[in-house]
């Protein structure tokens, strides 16, 4: 009886033990092809080739405002001279923040575009629904592959500009600076994939891969460029006619916040800069006269940063979730059929 | 009987107002080699899509290998190897790797996948190309490894979706070849769609008619063949010199004789036969005639060519369908 528990252990040892690393999970299977497939593909190698330089220039441009000392007039001296790197900038050159919020997305777009899309166009699509996976397996893949290259990507990108900061400063981090880093490595991953799902949405719709591309390319521009733009113009048609109304000009500007908070852009230009931005001490345009005075002219200390852009995390994490959803949705109920 | 691997019931798939498959009813042995055939747009793909699970009835059931494929996708999907029809693989990747990437997702551990892999590959002759780009494949050999890429999870049933498409007829005769082989030797139900002809009679054990989503024949090609409106069983051909109308007469006068049809001939035959003055007649009957005919063709003192009994092929199965039918309209 022993010998035949012990027989009918064995092979179950040897599965759980040794089997599960060498069978894994279709899923896993298909998110290891995928993120093989972005690393090898050229499109990657541009893409990183662009934000490696745009991070580069940045660097040199904070380097020499640094050097220059035109940060030191605030008064704030060397305190969060590490972070002043990834804010400060020459003139010469946006600083690091403003490239990463500028051209993050295009790295969402570039990975998402086409993700679906072309599976179906080359036939793949149905050869793969065909074998014993999930059809929902497949999006979700798609999704954690390209967050996994994204979040290897900025991480990468971040710490080689720490480095070269460490490098040509000589002035090493504090552990609150590092973390705030960190912090904002993090929302900016969450803010890529959120890129990246939209890209996605584009892939799961639209059959041809050079129509997502451009769909992405239109929404990311108009948030980068129009949506201000639009939002501005709105300020001016809604302005109050009676400007000395406080109540109705105060109003009105919390409407506009809450318009220009739709924007992702917007939302993650608020996070990152406030939790590099010690100095913030409000995302709120509108103080009375007596916070601004009573307030003690100190930096927040990381955790109170950390709670001033929560909210706008959960906006991001929530729109990501948002065009995941409808990705998701868009994808579930589509007929796969060959190459149509 | 044996027990039926692929089982429909009323099966049926509506698009908003059209209804691409109508009431199917099917059932399908083991280690069987069944041909569905049809027109394009007559519903094959869909039939199929349901019996994997990919796309949900209307109504009706799929059952195969006795689990509900609508329900339960998952098992069906695992013991069945589908093959679309324009295969497509990762392009940039070699045809090993695409397959091992198949067999991973079937829970085959990468080594053992491996292995397989290039066992499959010799299996449908593609040992040489294995390590090359599948971008690079010629459209028979894309075929071939979409057969190797179906086998590799080590299904009881294969369904392939045109697998002759496009293909040279060297190399539909080696892949028809392959898949008799590999049903006859490893006892695999195949399951295939055509509209093809000839091709699908080489080696199909039954086929089944479908036109505009309904089946509106299936058996053998004899079976078949009778089911059509009581049609002839039996066909002959003779190049005859000359010929009299009173022939004619005489050929119909033959027991067994149902029709006899003159000089619709195909040219190409007729030049074959290099004269001008031959006729060829095709005399339809419903049993065996042929000893016959050619005497009452001698005995009146014509001529005769050449006598060609002719099994009473799909294509005329096919052509009769179509005739005269609305079974036109593309779909897809």
């Amino acid at each position: 009886m022993t010998a035949f528990i012990e027989k009918l252990r064995r092979p179950a040892r040897e599965t759980s033990a040794s089997g599960v690393e060498r069978t894994p999970s279709p899923f896993w299977v298909m998110v290891q092809k995928e993120f093989g497939d972005h690393i090898r593909s050229w499109r990657f190698v541009i893409l990183l080739a662009i934000v490696t330089l745009a991070c580069a220039g940045s660097i040199y441009a904070s380097i020499t405002a640094l050097k220059n000392g035109q940060s030191t007039e605030g008064g704030t001296d060397t305190s969060f001279l590490f972070l002043k790197m990834f804010t400060e900038s020459d003139g010469s050159l946006p600083n690091f923040l403003t490239f990463l919020s500028f051209l993050a997305p295009l790295i969402g777009i570039a990975i998402g575009f086409d993700s679906v899309n072309s599976e179906r166009n080359k036939g793949t699509l149905s050869r793969i629904m065909s074998q014993p996976v999930y059809r929902d397996d497949f999006l979700n893949a798609k999704f954690v592959a390209g967050l996994l290259l994204i979040a290897v990507v900025v991480f990468a990108l971040g710490f080689l500009v720490m480095g070269m900061g460490l490098f040509t400063i000589g002035y090493p981090p504090t552990p609150e600076e590092f973390w705030r880093v960190f912090v904002t490595l993090i929302i900016t991953t969450i803010y890529v994939g959120l890129w990246l799902n939209l890209a996605l949405l584009f892939s799961v719709r639209f059959r041809q891969s050079a129509t997502s591309a451009l769909s992405g390319i239109a929404v990311w521009i108009f948030f980068l460029v129009f949506y201000g733009m639009i939002v501005n113009l709105i300020g001016n048609v809604t302005a109050p006619s009676d400007p000395s109304n406080a109540a109705a000009v105060i109003n009105q500007q919390d409407w506009l916040m809450l318009l220009n908070r739709i924007s992702p852009a917007y939302l993650f230009q608020e996070a990152a800069s406030t939790l590099l931005l010690p100095d913030t001490r409000t995302l709120n345009p509108f103080i009375t006269q007596d916070q601004a005075y009573l307030a003690i002219n100190a930096p927040l200390s990381f955790g109170q940063s950390l709670l001033l852009v929560w909210p706008q995390v959960v906006a991001i994490i929530a729109e990501t979730a948002l065009s995941f959803a409808a990705s998701y949705v868009a994808f579930m109920r589509q007929e796969i059929r060959s190459r149509s | 009987m044996e027990q039926a691997v692929i089982e429909l019931n009323g099966l049926t798939k509506r698009y908003g107002e059209f209804t691409a498959v109508s009431g199917l009813n099917l059932s399908i042995r083991a280690g069987e080699i069944f041909g569905l055939l049809g027109p394009n747009g007559a519903g094959k793909t869909t039939t199929i899509l349901m019996m994997l699970g990919l796309t949900e009835p209307s109504a009706g059931t799929a059952t195969v290998c006795g689990i509900d494929a609508t329900r339960n996708p998952m098992q069906v999907k695992r013991r069945v190897g589908y093959m679309p029809d324009d295969v497509g693989f990762y392009e940039d990747r070699t045809g090993l790797d695409n397959l091992v990437y198949t067999a991973r997702l079937n829970r085959i551990p990468a080594k053992e996948a491996r292995v397989r892999a290039e066992q499959m590959l010799e299996k449908v002759g593609l040992s040489e190309a294995a390590h090359k780009k599948t971008g690079a494949y010629s459209r028979g050999m894309r075929q071939r490894l979409g057969l190797a890429d179906v086998l590799i999870k080590q299904p009881e049933v294969i369904i392939l979706d045109e697998p002759t498409l496009g293909i040279d007829p060297e190399g539909v005769r080696e892949l028809l070849t392959l898949i008799r082989d590999l049903s006859r030797n490893e006892g695999l139900t195949v399951l295939l769609s055509s509209h093809h002809l000839h091709q699908v009679q080489q080696i199909c054990d039954r086929v089944g008619l479908f036109v505009g989503g309904k089946l509106i024949a299936s058996g053998d090609l004899d079976a078949l063949s009778r089911e059509l409106d009581g049609g002839p069983t039996r066909l002959v051909e003779a190049d005859i010199r000359g010929w009299t109308p009173e022939l004619t007469d005489a050929i119909a006068a033959i027991e067994h004789v149902s029709g006899v049809t003159s000089g619709d001939a195909d040219a190409l035959d007729n030049a074959a036969a290099g004269d001008a003055g031959s006729v060829t007649v095709r005399v339809a009957g419903t049993a065996d005639f042929t000893p016959q005919l050619a005497s009452v063709i001698v005995g009146s003192g014509a001529e005769l060519l050449g006598l060609r009994p002719m099994r009473y092929g799909l294509d005329e199965i096919y052509h009769r369908y179509f005739e005269g039918g609305d079974s036109r309209d593309r779909v897809h």
